[in-house]
């Protein structure tokens, strides 16, 4: 009887067993495919529209969707879970599905050339504090930035030394040095940034790479050619190149001590022309700075009339008239008084003002 | 177009903006733009803002250029919606039929990746469904049932898209009371059935419990019309991961195929001439002065290893 009572115990316990599990248990003729980082699941039986169509599609649908959610919450359930703060939470894997992405991948940027000497010297960045203590003002203040806390251009008194020239401002040189490193800063960022684009680095004060006009570009090939260890020397020209004219010197002084008869001559020349009663008058020059003054004066007066126009009415065409008449006088006396020698250079058919 | 901008940031402020707008490593989650058209009806607004209300980043009124708004939000996800009327001339009777259309896609460096048209059927909205809502940002659960989203090309982009969509920022663990929300998607018919429920986790004897589910939020069955897919190659450079990320296989480990790790050791050539096979106290090698403590220390061992012995 005993044996009996264990046997049907024991089917009893069975029977229940099958039954909870049943409760959670689905059938399905192909298995459903998880990504269970993305909490997803992937169902390709074939649904019969027969049994769609019989039955009413919400309860239809809504039992389909509960057999589906079983077996992914089933399947989130073998994941491990731990404790974290009163919850219990379950630990996801990696998503598994490709996704694309929003942007491409950021490129490696290539080190700048301070980032090449730190490696190749093995130097390490040492993280230093934002805020240091300042002695003088008592408090912490910034290390660098607004309001830093060893700023020399801020400083009230300095002290001049001993070898600088005592009247040089010595606040402005400081503000000077600092405006200096600035643009010597955002300079070697520029040519960082142009050498991480593989750009051409430009060299000083031929900055621009777009529509160079034709004197630019021929200053950039003479200081192409003389950027050479002998500085152009040995250099060759193209065939159909004409030499660069003198590019260098601007003025050309004598030595000091070298010709004594020509620098006797020479003094004793200008001494002629200081003592000579006739004024000393190149009427050449004179007409041709008089004729480049009109010029200039009608193109202010165009540009301001143009002025006038568009802003307020009537520019003031002040005391122009005055002033021509007074230099066009003096330019016919010189003609006059230099004869006809001297009456060349550009003379325009212009009647004269008096 | 080169990605290092010659203007640099002038505050923490915008170069934290600048940074978070850059191409990364490993990306943050998707936003979604939410645009209504010319003639939007309350319907597709409703739709528009109960499907994603919490992507929402900002609605548009007009939709210039997608790019342009993708660009100024940062958002790589868009939803369109819009409402036509089309007027079909009968000989007698002149009819409207009137059709809500939902544009949903998806962008690739600014530029559109995939674009695919649904023409919303029928749908019933967060508020016509009287039941207790999931709280908002819940991850969801997605389901994804019918053949056509394993057979057919557009459904497998509109699977993607759908997921890309849906699935939420992703995270490394998940709380197990917190699995409320399931988004249902069934290809059945020609039809796309879109079904948002919530489900209750009930006692089923065993640790795994038995899900019931109630049906809650928006509704909404779709119709696939057209589609513009990007090409396979577009499709695979975007799919393209840093090299960075990729996993680091440890070297000299395997695994079974019943799931046993082995290890690989490298040795040195052992001389197996000179191998031991046996410990003989009496030859090993004593430290400092050898000769004379041997002899001396050798006759005690030895007595110690006979006795040992016996």
């Amino acid at each position: 009887m005993a044996a009996c009572s264990v046997e049907a115990l024991l089917a009893k316990a069975e029977q229940e067993e099958a039954e909870k599990l049943k409760s959670i248990s689905v059938q399905k003729e192909l298995d459903l495919e998880f990504d269970i980082g993305n909490l997803l699941a992937c169902d390709k039986n074939r649904i019969d529209l027969r049994e769609f169509r019989e039955q009413k599609k919400e309860d239809f649908l809504r039992s389909l969707a509960r057999d589906n959610t079983q077996l992914l919450i089933n399947e989130i359930w073998k994941q491990p879970t731990e404790r974290v703060q009163e919850a219990i939470v379950v630990k996801l894997p990696d998503p598994a599905t490709p996704l694309p992405r929003e942007k491409p991948p950021p490129k490696a940027k290539p080190p700048t050339k301070w980032e090449q000497f730190a490696k190749l010297k093995g130097i390490q960045k040492k993280k230093k504090t934002n805020l240091v203590w300042d002695e003088t003002a008592k408090e912490w203040k910034r290390r660098w930035g607004y309001k830093r806390a060893k700023d020399d251009t801020k400083e009230w008194l300095i002290e001049v030394p001993e070898t600088a020239d005592p009247n040089e401002d010595q606040f402005a040189k400081r503000v000077k040095a600092k405006t200096e490193r600035v643009a010597k800063n955002e300079y070697n960022r520029l040519k960082n940034i142009a050498r991480a684009q593989k750009g051409k680095v430009p060299v000083m004060g031929l900055a621009t790479s777009t529509q160079q006009s034709k004197e630019e570009l021929s200053l950039a090939v003479s200081v192409a050619k003389t950027s050479t260890a002998s500085a152009g020397r040995f250099q060759d020209r193209l065939p159909k190149e004409k030499a660069p004219k003198n590019m260098g010197k601007k003025r050309k002084f004598e030595p000091l001590i070298g010709d004594f008869s020509n620098e006797r001559h020479k003094q004793l020349e200008l001494l002629k022309l200081m003592d000579g009663k006739k004024p000393k008058l190149d009427i050449t020059k004179a007409v041709n700075k008089q004729m480049r003054e009109e010029d200039r004066e009608e193109a202010a007066a165009k540009y301001k009339k143009r002025a006038g126009k568009k802003g307020r009415k009537g520019g003031n065409m002040s005391g122009k008239g005055k002033g021509k008449g007074g230099k066009g006088g003096k330019g016919k006396g010189g003609k006059a008084g230099g004869g006809g020698g001297g009456g060349g250079g550009k003379r325009r058919g212009k009647p004269g003002k008096h | 177009e080169g990605q290092i901008s010659s203007v640099k940031p002038k505050t923490k402020r915008s170069k934290r903006f600048l940074e978070s707008r850059a191409p990364k490593l490993i990306e943050d989650v998707k936003t979604a733009m939410i645009m209504k058209g010319g003639n939007t009806s309350q319907t597709v607004t409703q739709a528009l803002k109960d499907i994603v209300s919490s992507n929402i980043t900002r609605p548009f009124e007009d939709s210039t250029s997608l790019e342009f708004f993708s660009k100024k939000t940062d958002s790589s996800l868009f939803l369109f919606g819009s409402h036509n009327k089309k007027r079909d001339h009968m000989p007698n009777d002149v009819c409207v039929t009137v059709s809500f259309v939902l544009f949903a896609g998806r962008l690739f460096d600014f530029h559109v990746l995939d674009m695919i048209e649904l023409g919303i059927e029928k749908y019933v909205s967060l508020s016509d469904v009287k039941a207790s809502k999931c709280p908002e940002g819940t991850k969801p659960m997605l389901v994804f049932a019918g053949e056509a989203f394993d057979t057919d090309n557009e459904h497998k982009r509109l699977k993607s898209l759908l997921l890309d969509f849906f699935r939420g920022p992703t995270v490394s663990a998940v709380r197990l009371a917190g699995l409320e929300h399931v988004l249902h998607f069934t290809a059945l018919d020609g039809k796309i059935y879109m079904r948002s429920y919530r489900s209750l986790l009930k006692k089923s004897g065993c640790r795994t419990p038995r899900i019931e589910l109630e049906e809650i939020g928006p509704s909404c069955d779709l119709v696939l019309r057209r589609t513009h897919l990007a090409s396979d190659d577009l499709y695979k450079l975007a799919h393209r991961q840093p090299k960075a990320l990729k996993a680091k296989k440890k070297k000299n480990i395997s695994h079974d195929a019943f799931g046993t790790k082995f290890g690989r050791v490298h040795m040195q050539k052992q001389d197996l001439s000179k191998l031991r096979t046996r410990k003989m106290k009496g030859l090993r090698k004593r430290k400092g002065n050898v000769v004379a403590e041997e002899q001396d220390g050798q006759a005690p061992k030895v007595a110690k290893e006979a006795e040992h012995t016996e």
